[in-house]
């Protein structure tokens, strides 16, 4: 049951990708409505894919590899829907949903896709909300990477004075500045949390709050870099390129303390 | 009943001749009356702007010819000109074309800037004026809520009207794509002169809340202050005043810059890096090309708007392509709705006649027929209805598909008009 609303989400995430991707080229306003309605739908069946795997028993998210893709997926999708509440600015979902869909995609093609048993030093309350801050804060840095990006497009559009490619449908550079931003200045408190709460659990689970296990380390390599962007952006006033640059960056670390320290540096985070 | 067009345009006639039959709000009153006298006119509607005179109308009995050539003569006798000075001039379509040409010129893919918003308003002008001299139609009606229609849906579906063809307006759209919402915003207005005047109104009326003058001139700074309701400063307080400012449009007659790029470094700082965006439309310029490499300036002299202008055009001649397309798809829809519109009354007609045997013969059966239970009644009647319809649904499908084909039912129907004799 819960594969198959895994491969509902993938079907809805994709067209919803599909036309995000679609809208940059057709200004018919048809289209980002049919984006959102299928990104509610996929978001639907994401969280029916994890509440089966609650009721089946056990954690159901972050417990091995598969699932950790699927519940970071959950979260991109949780938080663009939460931020284009406030900013409509569907044409974001043309550069953010594609991420989602990778991971959904990729985690399609993982070999073991089952609930797993944890050890039982793990098994703890602690691990849905370390996994839940952790994820939802880098989802919302996922955001700011895509705005990020969005940004770099349009400024150079209006550095070279030519309206090049995307210039008539992307937004202000005001508005891409703005979201990317306010996604940091929301993402931050949630990884600062996740991080907190993962050596609050370590301490009960291993008994030392911090072992610089390579996941520990990158993630704390993450935090600074945004640490730096956000005083950066607070106190001197950053903004725009140098500051789209610094999201890029900080987003690829993200990924890296994800997923490159699972595949490349092994600890104690990795999955068997 | 079919439709048609006669006009001119600015693709086919000098204004010379355009101004000779154009239409005012009185005459217009007038000429669908007089028009509506000629013997082939059944509906008509007259569209007259400063770049094109048309007249839309559909003709008695299928006979457009002798439409046209009402149409063409009305023209000339109406505004006492001679057939020989505006003949060469006139076009006229007919069916598909017209409907095509009326949804083409509505949608202002016809105009002389494709994309400019007035005509869609004109077009509404002279349908109100012509439906409350009671000059339109059945057809006329459709066609043009029709034509509203498509234009309405070209301009939500293509970027045909959105960006910029004059470089004032160039202006308020790059300041858009910087800043966003430009309320609250700040412009400094520094020399005089109709274009930056002009692209400083315009900014104004686009939300832009304060402005300031600077001039050599300083009682030159307070009279334009007072005209925009906004400051004048000294020019010798201009790099200081700077950093207020999100917009500055320069136009002076400096012989050299007078904006350099170490001074807008300094004024970017004092602003905290927010963004600003330069106008230049002096010759020779005020201000370095180098301001454009400050990080969060931008920097526009006269050459680049004009870049950005031309590139709009560009932009708008693809979405052209696109508009294209659509107005393709309605007209063929429009041509399944006139045919379906020839074909409607003869089904009908068919189906009462058939209704009218069955009724009556089935009357007389069941008269004959005695101790019938109810059910069984029900029963037979239902038959005759199943034979009926299962009959006639051969015919009436063809005759339908035939009608929605390119050459349309008319002969179909005919046929079948004659062959039951149908009509009265």
């Amino acid at each position: 049951m819960d594969l198959a609303f895994f491969s509902g989400a993938l079907l809805f995430l994709f067209l919803a990708t599909l036309h995000y991707l679609l809208y940059l080229v057709y200004q018919n306003p048809v289209v980002p409505r049919v984006a959102r309605y299928a990104l509610y739908l996929a978001f639907v069946c994401q969280t029916l894919f994890f509440s089966t795997r609650l009721v089946k028993g056990g954690m159901p998210f972050g417990t091995n590899m598969y699932e950790s893709l699927v519940f970071f997926s959950w979260c991109i999708v949780l938080s663009y829907l939460l931020v284009t509440v406030r900013y409509r600015v569907p044409v974001i979902g043309a550069f953010v949903m594609p991420i989602a869909l990778i991971l959904s995609t990729a985690a399609a093609f993982l070999p073991q896709k089952g609930i797993e048993d944890i050890p039982p030093a793990l098994k703890s309350y602690w691990l849905p909300i370390h996994v839940t801050l952790c994820f939802m804060g880098d989802a919302l840095f996922a955001m700011a990477f895509g705005a990020a990006i969005m940004y770099l497009i349009q400024e150079k559009n209006l550095k070279r004075k030519k309206p090049g490619a995307l210039y008539y449908s992307l937004p202000s550079l005001e508005v891409l500045d703005t979201v990317s931003y306010r996604a940091l200045t929301i993402g931050f408190p949630f990884l600062t949390l996740g991080i907190i709460t993962g050596s609050i659990w370590a301490q009960y689970a291993w008994g030392s709050y911090w072992q610089w296990d390579p996941k520990e380390t990158w993630s704390l390599i993450t935090w600074l870099i945004y640490a730096a962007l956000l005083h950066a952006r607070l106190t001197v006033g950053w903004r725009g390129r140098k500051a789209a640059w610094f999201a890029i960056v900080g987003f690829l670390a993200v990924l890296f303390t994800f997923l490159g320290v699972n595949l490349i540096l092994s600890g104690l985070h990795s999955y068997n | 009943m079919d439709i048609l067009i006669v006009g001119l345009s600015h693709k086919t006639a000098p204004v010379a001749v355009r101004e000779k039959i154009a239409f005012e709000g009185e005459t217009m009153g007038d000429g669908l009356k007089t028009l509506l006298e000629y013997p082939h006119i059944a509906e008509a509607l007259i569209v007259s702007t400063c770049n094109r005179v048309e007249i839309y109308g559909t003709a008695v009995r299928k006979e457009v010819e002798g439409a046209r050539e009402d149409i063409a003569s009305f023209l000339s006798t109406f505004h006492d000109v001679s057939r020989r000075d505006i003949d060469p001039h006139l076009y006229s379509l007919s069916g598909d074309e017209a409907v095509k040409h009326i949804f083409r010129v509505t949608a202002s893919l016809d105009s002389m800037m494709v994309g400019e918003p007035q005509i869609l308003g004109q077009v509404k002008d002279a349908y109100t004026c012509a439906a409350q001299a009671q000059a339109t139609g059945n057809i006329l009606n459709r066609l043009l809520h029709k034509a509203f229609s498509v234009a309405k849906r070209i301009r939500t579906e293509t970027r045909i009207a959105t960006s910029a063809v004059s470089i004032s307006f160039a202006a308020v759209e790059l300041a858009r794509k910087i800043f966003g919402e430009l309320d609250g915003k700040t412009v400094m207005l520094i020399g005089a002169g109709e274009m930056a005047e002009l692209a400083a109104r315009h900014l104004l009326n686009n939300g832009v809340e304060h402005i300031i003058v600077a001039n050599r001139t300083y009682d030159r700074a307070v009279s334009l202050a007072e005209e925009f309701g906004g400051s004048a400063i000294h020019f010798d307080d201009l790099e200081q005043q700077m950093e207020l400012a999100d917009i500055v449009i320069s136009s002076t007659g400096a012989p050299t810059t007078i904006i350099g790029k170490k001074m807008v470094q300094g004024v970017i700082k004092r602003r905290r890096h927010r963004p600003m965006f330069f106008i230049d439309i002096a010759v020779p310029r005020d201000i370095e090309a180098a301001v454009n490499e400050v990080e969060n300036v931008y920097a526009y002299d006269i050459d680049d708007l004009e870049g950005v202008v031309q590139a709009n055009i560009k932009a708008r001649e693809k979405e052209a392509a696109k508009a294209e397309e659509i107005v393709h798809q309605e007209v063929a829809q429009f041509r399944d709705w006139m045919s379906t519109r020839e074909a409607f009354p003869t089904i009908v007609k068919l189906r009462e006649w058939a209704e009218d045997i069955r009724k009556s013969e089935l009357e007389k059966t069941l008269r004959k027929l005695n101790g019938l239970e109810d059910a069984d009644r029900k029963r037979i009647e239902a038959m005759t209805e199943a034979i009926l319809n299962k009959i006639l649904h051969r015919p009436i499908a063809q005759v339908k598909r035939a009608s929605h084909s390119k050459r349309g039912g008319g002969d179909l129907v005919e046929i079948m008009r004659k062959l039951f004799e149908l009509d009265d």
